[in-house]
């Protein structure tokens, strides 16, 4: 399939008084057009330095990002000036985040708001703008869109303003859409609505989605492949079918068996949860072999002394594990 | 005679003041919880379930009188406490705790380990300091940390750590009862189960009782033994856990386990997603509330609101489906 994005050996640092934090260390993948990739990690793994360093967004002084390549549709985004990358922006790479309130202007109408990249990026009129805008507040499914341009932020409910911040993000047609946790604070209800419209909506445009979660259900109902990051590296990249039927990393492993589930309560009281034990090391600590060592069931001398690379398994599935090299090494029982 | 539950709970009501002052009326009331009524046994983890605003947490803090009820009344082994003065309250909170879910903003950051874990204990007991420590220390151990930490601030610890110091300190009075306030939602998925497991043993070990709030139906009904849903400050369904995802009654029960992304992608079903916000509690739709977002409605349901009946044993539901009985428990599956 065709590239889209192409990270190479992404780092991202920041310059912290306890030292050196390495946010990302390291990070490559590509990305196909058309395809949903799920980043998926727990907080701190590194996801969404990632998905702002890709659009250039982290401030530096602290941070400071190195990459040998951010290639999108074959221009390097790394040598892009802040004029250059504020035309990639919004037109060809949007992103929608996280926190709904806090990434609205809570001074700024809704309808402003949605019509002002089209203004920046499609010189169109006041006009045609605000009517796009309203257009594709319908699109999102606002009741009454028209009538609610004119409102502010405060006075739609968080669904609502997750749909404004969808409906900023796409009035420009990308081609990437990078969705940093974009219903983690919803409830489960309105993250049901707001999954299904950015299904419809991806269909409906042929574009790629960057979905960053920590949530594995969101990944497995919306991805078609997974990347697993801990401690700023991917450990594990896969189709999303096997990474959650054949995961090769004892981290993935463990992630996937440490989610309760709905329906699996067997005769009554449901049994312990698996947990993976102790927690991240810190990002300003250097470690020389395997960042997953210290909680990892399966670890032997090898892992603590050497960084493993990321193996190649076969059919785009790879592992970061020196598992792949002394499977006997892999505990039966853990 | 049988024994009087741990917990008895009647037609709690909590409105809040919406607006007014010294001299001016309120403009309205705010019926975060109208009329629950609920028992919870000794040894029984009780699940509270439901999504923001719909009062849930507002039940929980009534539990512990930490704000006083409207309306209603609350015993605690028969003993009626819903008026007792702040100093016989103390007594009783030694016997009901709570555990709070943002483990940053619920521990004192100015407090070391020792004095916030023994704080309780200070409240409502005389006794030594070298006790207290004596007590401190061992709790510690038994929620997974050291006896080193006792002389370490909050600010020094990850989330899961702080979450086992806020449970360590709502054992140290040894209450019978812990209302526990979404305690892993803040919390990454491996180190939520940490936490699961921890809750899980230590209710054998100190013979505990939960009431468990979460929105998180996985999470609650892995471990809990009876669930009740809230939508706008009531009960629509309370049954046992193994009934209650299997063949749900209510309508709204039945979206909610839809709703959830299930972290299986060969289970990829169309996201169920419902109409519609929660309606605002200040002006609760007539009849029943859920009326206007239920895919059944009919001219009942928008005229008078549905009791709590007993559709099935010990699995009561609000709804006038099916005389009164709510959806006829079919499995979830379509």
């Amino acid at each position: 399939m065709e590239k889209l994005l192409e990270i190479d050996n992404l780092s991202v640092q920041f310059h912290t008084p306890e030292g050196v934090a390495r946010a990302v260390d390291g990070v490559s993948f590509d990305l196909a057009r058309g395809e949903t990739l799920g980043l998926v990690g727990e907080s701190g793994c590194g996801k969404s330095v990632t998905a702002l360093s890709i659009l250039g967004l982290i401030p530096s002084p602290p941070g400071q990002t190195n990459a040998d390549g951010i290639v999108f549709e074959g221009r390097n985004l790394i040598n892009l000036d802040s004029e250059g990358l504020r035309q990639v922006r919004g037109r060809e790479i949007s992103m929608i985040f996280q926190e709904p309130m806090t990434s609205l202007n809570p001074v700024l109408p809704i309808g402003r708001q949605v019509a002002e990249p089209l203004m920046v990026h499609k010189g169109i009129t006041k006009k045609e703008a605000y009517e796009e805008a309203a257009v594709w507040l319908e699109n999102v499914k606002i009741p009454a869109a028209r009538e609610r341009l004119n409102d502010y932020p405060h006075q739609l409910s968080g669904g609502m303003r997750q749909r404004v911040m969808i409906a900023m993000a796409m009035v420009c047609r990308p081609k990437l859409l990078i969705a940093d946790e974009p219903t983690t604070a919803l409830d489960v209800t309105i993250q049901a609505q707001i999954l299904s419209l950015m299904v419809g909506l991806k269909e409906g445009l042929g574009m790629s989605v960057l979905l960053i979660t920590h949530d594995l259900g969101v990944v497995a109902q919306m991805a078609s492949r997974v990347i697993v990051m801990y401690a700023g590296e991917v450990v594990e990249e896969a189709k999303v079918m096997d990474i959650f039927d054949s995961a090769f990393h004892p981290y993935t492993q463990g992630l996937l068996k440490s989610i309760p589930r709905l329906v699996d309560r067997v005769g009554g009281r449901a049994g312990r949860l698996n947990e993976i034990a102790g927690t991240v090391p810190p990002l300003t600590q250097i470690i020389s072999g395997c960042k997953f060592a210290d909680r990892c069931p399966h670890t032997f001398t090898l892992c603590r002394e050497k960084h493993p690379g990321l193996f190649a398994l076969g059919d785009g599935h790879n592992a970061r594990c020196w598992l792949k090299d002394y499977p006997e090494r892999r505990k039966t029982h853990a | 005679m049988p024994e009087a539950p741990l917990l008895a709970v009647h037609n709690l009501v909590k409105h809040f003041p919406l607006g007014g002052g010294l001299l001016s009326r309120p403009r309205g009331w705010v019926r975060a919880v109208d009329g629950v009524s609920f028992n919870v046994k000794r040894g029984e983890n009780f699940g509270l379930v439901g999504e923001s605003g719909c009062g849930k947490t507002t039940l929980g803090q009534l539990i512990l009188r930490l704000m006083d009820p409207t309306g209603g009344s609350l015993e605690f082994k028969g003993q009626d406490y819903t008026n007792l003065s702040r100093a016989d309250m103390r007594f009783m909170r030694q016997r009901i705790q709570i555990i709070f879910q943002d483990p940053y903003a619920s521990l004192d950051p100015r407090m070391k380990v020792d004095s916030i874990i023994t704080e309780p204990l200070r409240a409502t007991q005389r006794i030594s300091k070298a006790k207290r420590r004596e007590a401190a220390t061992e709790l510690l151990e038994r929620v997974g940390l050291q006896a080193v930490d006792l002389e370490k601030y909050p600010h020094e610890f990850s989330g899961g750590q702080r979450q086992r110091i806020g449970i360590a300190r709502a054992l140290c009075v040894r209450p019978e009862l812990i209302v526990a306030d979404e305690p892993v939602s803040a919390l990454d998925v491996s180190i939520q189960a940490q936490v699961i497991n921890l809750m899980q043993d230590l209710k054998e070990d100190f013979d505990l009782s939960y009431v468990f709030i979460s929105h998180d139906l996985s999470v609650v009904e892995h471990i809990c033994d009876r669930i009740a849903v809230m939508y706008l400050g009531t009960i629509f369904e309370l049954a046992p856990a193994e009934s209650f995802s299997v063949a749900p009654r209510h309508p709204y029960t039945k979206a909610l386990l839809m709703a959830v992304p299930q972290p299986d992608p060969h289970a990829r079903a169309k996201l169920f997603s419902m109409e519609g916000d929660v309606p605002s509690p200040i002006d609760p739709p007539p009849g029943c509330t859920f009326h206007p977002r239920c895919q059944y409605t009919f001219d009942q349901c928008k005229a008078e609101c549905p009791p709590l009946v007993e559709a099935a044993p010990n699995h009561y539901v609000s709804c006038w489906l099916n005389q009164g009985r709510g959806l006829k428990g079919d499995p979830l599956c379509e």
